[in-house]
């Protein structure tokens, strides 16, 4: 079985999220999607793998400098058959990233294809610095 | 566990039996699966019933023309590739856990299947292939007549 030495080395089988401190309402089992972040000009980029999750069953809150991602998974299960082996599961996906930097919160642009969600999150302006006059009583 | 001092034994025989034992135990624990390897890329689930195998596959962010799937008597083959994130120059790589490469990967199917009727598509990052079982490997059920 040929595969290149960088995918054998990252791609282990799908970890599942333990502890969260949020319960579960569905019953499915969730997943910690896989994350690359970079900084790239004035934006932070996070990419997600997500397969399975389309566009409609994706949700992005960032509360404070908390950033949740979760995308809920519509099982793929083919009609009439039965499974025979399985390697992987299928199940949610929830991950949850405290940002270092402010973040401008009205510019973030989402975008999700082929099970990968693109985030863009643009740095606000550094805030700045504002005198004050002192008036005389 | 090859650290225990030399004096404790009383003849250098019993230290080549010991020495012996683990080496034993050693093979025994690799034999159980104590050390790991990579597991296959991608993770395939298999489906089946009597009329065919559709092999679902998790493989998110893949241009779908660089996806390569063919099949030769009972065995399918994904081959395919996932370009790396391109970042630009000066650009800060905070976190890297995607994967990315090659892959190549050989599933080998419960019965022939025929190769004209297969059928894949990719959505969502999900690769499903449909592999309908080839007409005359099906089971055929034989009457019984009574003599």
């Amino acid at each position: 079985m040929a595969m290149n030495a960088e995918m054998q080395a990252q791609q282990a089988t799908k970890q599942e999220a333990t502890e969260s401190g949020v319960e579960q309402t569905r019953d499915r089992r969730v997943f910690v999607p896989r994350v690359d972040i970079y900084e790239s000009g004035d934006d932070l980029i996070v990419v997600a793998d997500m397969p399975g999750v389309d566009e409609n069953n994706v949700d992005i809150t960032l509360e404070q400098d908390r950033l949740t991602i979760v995308g809920r998974v519509d099982p793929v299960a083919p009609n009439g058959y039965t499974l025979a082996y399985a390697e992987y599961a299928e199940g949610d996906y929830r991950r949850t990233f405290t940002l270092s930097n402010e973040i401008d919160r009205d510019h973030i642009e989402a975008t999700m294809s082929n099970g990968v969600l693109r985030l863009r999150l643009p740095k606000a302006a550094p805030a700045k610095a504002r005198k004050i006059a002192v008036k005389a009583a | 566990m090859l650290t225990r001092p030399f004096w404790g034994y009383t003849s250098p025989w019993q230290e080549m039996n010991r020495l012996q034992r683990e080496i034993n135990r050693l093979f025994s624990d690799l034999s159980q699966g104590m050390v790991s390897t990579a597991p296959a890329y991608p993770a395939v689930n298999v489906w089946t019933n009597q009329e065919g195998v559709v092999v679902t596959a998790e493989l998110p962010g893949i241009n779908p023309d660089d996806l390569n799937i063919s099949v030769l008597g009972n065995v399918l083959t994904l081959s395919g590739k996932r370009e790396p994130e391109a970042i630009q120059e000066g650009g800060k790589v905070h976190r890297r856990e995607r994967g990315y490469g090659q892959f190549t990967r050989s599933i080998q199917l419960p019965f022939d299947v025929d190769a004209n009727k297969v059928e894949a598509t990719y959505k969502n990052g999900v690769l499903t292939v449909t592999l309908p079982r080839l007409e005359e490997e099906k089971p055929k059920k034989i009457a019984v007549k009574a003599a």
